[in-house]
């Protein structure tokens, strides 16, 4: 497995999406800070939902898209679920006060990640979900970088 | 600090800002009869076309802004001064904890600082008691209520004040939210609502098989994420603008199906709530697409229930529900709480309790 090399991971089906999430959940710890990122519809919510429900066991998150954020309690510590779909500027970022919940400890996840100002989070996990050639199908492609290759490794 | 009791005519100052709108409002209320003295709302959710999607001035900095200003009118619109409120409420949550913390520190202070009872509102309490405040309309409890709206979509049985029944609610995207995107991918500027409605006045709703997620499954909850998707991508094909039209059609005719199975649904499943008359409200921005109305309207007729579509400037976000559900809790000899945190998740039935059956919260105090 090398540096710089995406992991890439072909998922079926929206049921397939959410396992993903579910994967992701055990090498995630508190103050990490994952980039969802592609296209309305792409499964991000999808992806956010199965991840929410292994991090704190919540099975009803609702779509952050008007909230901006949404906050859940869980074992391992809060998990801030945000969307910057509805953001115009960058600086309204700041307002969310994501980069204070992963100071002081939360897990964040964060939609539309893109529309994040440049260099916010130190070290993202930068999960990018598109569409496939065929049917219903998404690829799922995960970026492994030097900081996060270690936790990826066997996943 | 004693306070006048919640007897009689009540006039109380809400103030709402935990998402897009700071908003304030003065309300009488008298048991029966609500009377909307001053309503403001300072909308921050100003048409960007060219961005598809509502302008979110979120910043806790433009609520503190502008509340100053929206709490002034609101009392000038109602021709009386800060003492002429009997209590102050502000809405506590959900929503975007700075825009809450704005609305309920300022609650607060004018509470304090005017030597009145403060109540925390929930928002979704304040859209649950909503349609009351259409006083001509002659409701009354018990009565059902679809919530639908970019940020909400849900189902409640409201039996009274404090007893609400969360019967079924979206599993992903609010049904306004749909609205939204798909309007976005069609090109059809904001708000989504309206421009969807229009194009689809000369669709065909036929021509595209859409799914309606849920629709045949026991239960009332939604989910509108399969429908939005299976539409951008059948817009990703490249329509004409005939297609464009049968696709808008499709999605609100989907939409409007969706609802009425729920809405039967409803009606059944509360049967024994109600006496002869059933009552169905539509609340929240979607209620004013005449499709998805008139289908509500003819799946209450044949349940024989009666229909209510309150004005939407009562029933999207607003300062006068907020009063509202103050007042209620004021003259109900419900404590009022000074000390209420800002909390941006709270399901309006309780998450222990939900699905369970109807919650009641709040603390019955002694009468202040």
């Amino acid at each position: 497995m090398l540096v710089g090399q995406d992991l890439s991971l072909l998922l079926p089906d929206s049921a397939a999406t959410t396992a993903l999430g579910g994967r992701l959940a055990p090498i995630l710890r508190p103050k990490d800070v994952v980039f969802l990122s592609g296209e309305l519809g792409a499964g991000k919510s999808t992806l956010a939902r199965g991840l929410i429900e292994a991090w704190c066991g919540e099975a009803d998150a609702p779509s952050p898209t008007y909230t901006l954020a949404q906050v859940y309690n869980g074992d391992r510590g809060l998990l801030w679920h945000g969307d910057l779909y509805r953001l115009r500027h960058a600086d309204e970022f700041y307002e969310l006060g994501l980069i204070e919940a992963a100071q002081e400890g939360a897990l964040v996840l964060l939609e539309w990640a893109e529309r994040a100002p440049p260099n916010v989070f130190p070290q993202p996990l930068r999960l990018r979900l598109d569409w496939s050639n065929s049917g219903d199908s998404r690829i799922a492609r995960v970026e492994r970088d030097a900081f996060w290759i270690d936790r990826l490794e066997h996943f | 600090m004693q306070h006048k009791t919640g007897a009689g005519r009540v006039v109380v100052l809400g103030i709402e800002s935990s998402c897009d709108e700071t908003a304030a409002a003065v309300i009488a209320w008298d048991g029966t009869r609500a009377e909307v003295l001053g309503d403001v709302i300072l909308s921050q959710t100003e048409a960007h076309a060219a961005f598809g999607g509502v302008v979110p001035e979120i910043a806790a900095r433009a609520h503190v802004e502008a509340l100053d200003q929206v709490v002034a009118a609101a009392l000038r619109a109602a021709d009386l001064p800060l003492s002429g409120c009997d209590a102050v409420a502000a809405t506590a949550g959900p929503g975007l904890i700075g825009g809450v913390m704005a609305g309920l520190l300022t609650g607060k202070a004018l509470a304090f600082g005017a030597e009145r009872p403060f109540f925390p509102i929930n928002h979704l309490e304040g859209h649950a008691l909503s349609p009351l405040l259409d006083t001509e309309a002659g409701l009354d409890f018990p009565y059902l209520l679809l919530l639908a709206s970019g940020g909400h979509c849900q189902i409640l049985l409201v039996k009274g004040l404090g007893l609400y029944r969360r019967l079924g609610a979206t599993i992903d995207d609010a049904a306004g939210e749909a609205f939204d995107k798909v309007a976005k991918v069609l090109e059809l500027g904001f708000p989504g609502g309206p421009a969807v409605e229009r194009l689809a006045a000369n669709g065909d709703p036929d021509r595209f098989d859409l799914p309606k997620p849920l629709l045949n499954r026991p239960g009332l909850d939604f989910s509108f994420a399969g429908l939005k998707t299976a539409v951008l991508r059948a817009a990703q094909t490249g329509l004409d603008p005939q297609a464009k039209a049968d696709l808008a059609a499709g999605f609100q005719a989907a939409i409007a199906a969706i609802f009425a199975d729920r809405a039967r649904k409803a009606l059944q499943a509360c049967a024994a709530s109600f006496g002869a008359t059933p009552r169905f409200v539509i609340a929240g921005g979607v209620a004013a697409n005449l499709t998805i109305r008139s289908k509500l309207q003819a799946v209450c007729a044949a349940a024989g229930a009666r229909f209510f579509a309150p004005p939407l400037r009562f029933c999207t976000d607003n300062a006068a529900m907020i009063a509202l559900a103050g007042a209620m809790r004021f003259r109900a000899g419900i404590a009022p709480d000074e000390d209420a945190p800002a909390r941006p998740r709270w399901p309006l039935d309780g998450a222990s309790e939900a699905h369970q059956g109807e919650f009641t919260w709040g603390r019955k105090g002694a009468k202040a």
